[in-house]
């Protein structure tokens, strides 16, 4: 999958699912938890659906905000998981 | 218990207060206390009274005068330690014609003054009318458990215990202030003197003010949390454990026992009630009921602890199923007499279980509401621990772990909700040396349930803003142990503001039951906060001590209990295919627009996000879902219910059984 429709999707499911405010932009960078975005319990569902709609596994070990805190590094995540990397 | 509610002049311009609209304040309030209804008016004031008969049952009906009926009580609450202080009074020369404590009061302020609530022992809100001075005295308990509102405009003053009986008068205006609104997308409560409407003040718990004859005022705040550690009385573990079990045996007792009317116990199951309940049962010969909420879902039944408990005290023990569609149900009356959004609904049930109690009889409960504030027993006091560990060693890798202990309950992949946590808590580690660290999890996620606001709401708040709690801490703050500040925080904020009144006070009162916590006990509180940390939270033990004074009286497969709070479905329990028509009603776009708070399309997506998850059974909701949309409704209801309709006036029609009225009808104009 294209890098930028990975980008499409992931913003609009946190704006869905999330933010529910189509006026507010995410930035790329913009820190999920810091923004009050997501809570400890919401950050469950982003898993979930990353690992279900881009095929990837977050281990245990790899729950940590590097890998998940921001758009951009959602799509790093997913990028180096998709090649076969670890994280 | 009681309410009162009163309108008072600060000069001779205005005509007396209105006999009909004391009635209809009076009225608005009747749920608080249906047996009797008195009025007191001369010239200058009106103090109106609906009293629910616990103490002193044929003589103690209010108004209440002095000697020579110059000063006038209106009072709602117990002074537990009455006795004591009449014995003392009567040596001072003062004549008692009832048996009330609401008697003692009038007399106590006759030798003392305003001193002479830091005399008492117990719950209040009450007004002392001077008709020779044209003085009135206002006065709330420590913690606030009885509540107390007011409203000044022009030189007048209303003052009741609920803000619905202030605004029975209709020239009352009645608007949302989005300060407050903010405070409880933050707090969770408003905190007082702030409320949730414009013009209406709430009177901080622990102060008493004065107003003179001109109307000028004074405030004074004459208690709030301190906590030195001093050993007074005991110079072990052992001993202070003893001394704790005999001040909670005798804090118990006097609520026990100092009532003309049997007394009961709610057991939720934990070992506060069940403590208090064993402590209460061995108060009295007979017979002692004791009441609990069982809920039909598994998550949060307590029932097997509850009727372990039953059975060691062998009580009549009554229950109640309690159901989502049962919360759904009640809960616009639940904001009814809230008269504030909630975030939680934990409150429905427990509405519930007064109505069981006003069921079976019973007009008074003891109740372990304190403990975990007394005592260090919430969870939030041990992650504060935890956190200020590890921000001591932000690096390592070893303290975070020390959250396992704390969760072990955790059902999904322990390590993966885990590993979440630990991100969330992460946060702000760098301001561990600044007040409200212990809190600042809480506040954070709290608020970020603001971004629900309207663009309306949200520009209001920036040239309007809500007061920041921590610029209140006293000054003596900084010299306590950081857990004795979590407990402070939590007191001020959590305790009075939002758990003894919207859970507490107002749900009991909804059916005419009065609440009484020993835990709250001056003294018992007194003793509690001069404990060592270790005492309180030792490692990650919470409530160390009460489990030392528990040991032997409640069963150990309670006392080892790991800390359960008392919670109950919340969102879930709106959607569905028997959920009722409001909940769409009021979350609809025009209800949105039509009250302006919150952004339509913003709800609408949480809204829709909500519906459909409750679809599929096993899906939880998260935190702040729960909270936004419990908190949305809640506040919709508050508009509907306080703001535009101050719900049926069928009920108000009383009749004063107890009328003084000194004002000749020549002279005014009704």
């Amino acid at each position: 999958m294209q890098t930028e429709q990975i980008r499409t999707e992931v913003h609009q499911f946190i704006e869905s699912n999330f933010i529910f405010n189509k006026k507010k932009t995410l930035g790329e960078d913009e820190s999920l938890i810091d923004s009050g975005v997501i809570d400890s319990t919401g950050v469950l569902e982003l898993i979930a659906f990353l690992e279900q709609r881009f095929q990837v596994k977050f281990e245990d070990n790899e729950l940590v905000a590097e890998n998940f805190d921001s758009v951009n590094k959602i799509i790093r995540f997913i990028g180096k998981k998709s090649t076969g990397m670890a994280a | 218990m009681c309410g009162i509610g009163g309108i008072v002049n600060f000069s001779d311009r205005h005509d007396p207060p209105s006999l009909e609209i004391l009635r209809s304040m009076v009225g608005a309030i009747r749920h608080r206390g249906p047996d009797e209804f008195g009025v007191y008016r001369d010239v200058r004031a009106g103090l109106g009274h609906a009293r629910l008969s616990i103490v002193d049952l044929s003589t103690g009906q209010q108004p209440l005068s002095n000697e020579d009926d110059t000063l006038w009580i209106i009072f709602n609450g117990e002074i537990f330690n009455f006795i004591e202080l009449r014995q003392e009074l009567e040596k001072l020369g003062h004549t008692f014609r009832t048996h009330s404590d609401t008697e003692v009061i009038v007399h106590a302020y006759e030798s003392w003054g305003v001193d002479c609530f830091e005399r008492f022992n117990g719950q209040w809100a009450l007004a002392l009318w001077d008709s020779e001075a044209k003085s009135l005295i206002l006065s709330r308990d420590r913690i606030g458990v009885r509540p107390l509102y007011i409203h000044e405009h022009e030189g007048r003053l209303w003052f009741a215990s609920e803000v619905k009986a202030i605004f029975a008068d209709p020239s009352v205006p009645r608007e949302i202030d989005v300060r407050g609104l903010a405070q409880t997308f933050k707090y969770w409560a408003p905190i007082a003197p702030t409320s949730l409407y414009i013009g209406i003040e709430e009177l901080p718990p622990g102060s008493t003010r004065i107003y003179r004859s001109d109307g000028t005022r004074q405030d004074i705040r004459y208690w709030r949390p301190t906590y030195n550690e001093k050993k007074v009385g005991y110079s072990s573990l052992a001993e202070a454990t003893d001394l704790l079990r005999e001040k909670l045996t005798r804090a118990t007792q006097i609520r026990t026992l100092r009532a003309d009317v049997p007394v009961g116990s709610y057991l939720s199951g934990g070992l506060d009630s069940s403590l208090i309940a064993r402590l209460g049962r061995e108060a009295k010969a007979g017979t002692f009921q004791t009441f609990s909420i069982r809920f039909e879902d598994a998550e949060f039944d307590e029932t097997d602890y509850q009727r372990v408990m039953a059975a060691t005290i062998d009580s009549n023990h009554r229950e109640v199923v309690v159901t989502k569609n049962d919360i759904a149900s009640v809960f616009p009356d639940v904001i009814r007499h809230t008269e504030r959004p909630i975030l939680r609904t934990a409150p429905a049930p427990l509405y519930l279980l007064s109505q069981l109690v006003r069921d079976s009889g019973i007009k008074a409960v003891l109740t372990g509401e304190g403990a975990d504030e007394m005592l260090a027993g919430y969870d939030l006091f041990r992650e504060a621990k935890i956190r200020m560990f590890w921000a001591n060693q932000p690096a390592s890798k070893v303290r975070p772990s020390l959250f396992d202990q704390l969760y072990p309950y955790l059902v999904r992949s322990p390590q993966q909700a885990r590993g979440m946590a630990l991100e969330f808590w992460k946060r702000g580690l760098d301001r561990s040396s600044l007040p409200g660290f212990s809190h600042d999890p809480r506040w954070m996620t709290t608020s970020s349930l603001q971004r629900f606001f309207s663009a309306e709401t949200r520009s209001c708040l920036e040239s309007n803003a809500p007061c920041e709690y921590l610029e209140t801490l006293p000054p003596e703050f900084a010299k306590w142990d950081p857990l004795a500040q979590a407990q402070f925080i939590e007191v001020e904020t959590l305790l009075s503001s939002y758990l003894i009144s919207s859970q507490g006070d107002r749900m009991l009162m909804a059916h005419s039951v009065e609440g009484r916590f020993p835990f709250l006990d001056a003294d018992v509180m007194e003793f509690c906060n001069s404990l060592p940390a270790q005492y309180k939270l030792n490692g990650l033990n919470e409530k160390f001590i009460l489990k030392k004074v528990a040991s032997g009286i409640v069963p150990e497969k309670i006392i080892r209990r790991s800390k359960q709070p008392y919670r109950a479905p919340d969102a879930v329990s709106f959607f569905g295919k028997h959920a009722p028509e409001y909940v769409e009603d009021l979350l609809s776009e025009q209800a949105l627009r039509d009250n302006g708070l919150f952004d339509t399309n913003v709800v609408k997506g949480l809204h829709a996000k909500c519906r459909q998850r409750a679809a599929n059974s096993d899906v939880v909701f998260s935190n702040t879902d729960n909270m936004g949309l419990v908190g949305i409704l809640s506040t919709q209801l508050v508009v509907d219910q306080i703001i535009r309709n101050n719900e049926s006036r069928t009920g108000r029609d009383i009749k004063f059984t107890t009328l003084i009225d000194r004002v000749l009808v020549s002279s005014h104009q009704q």
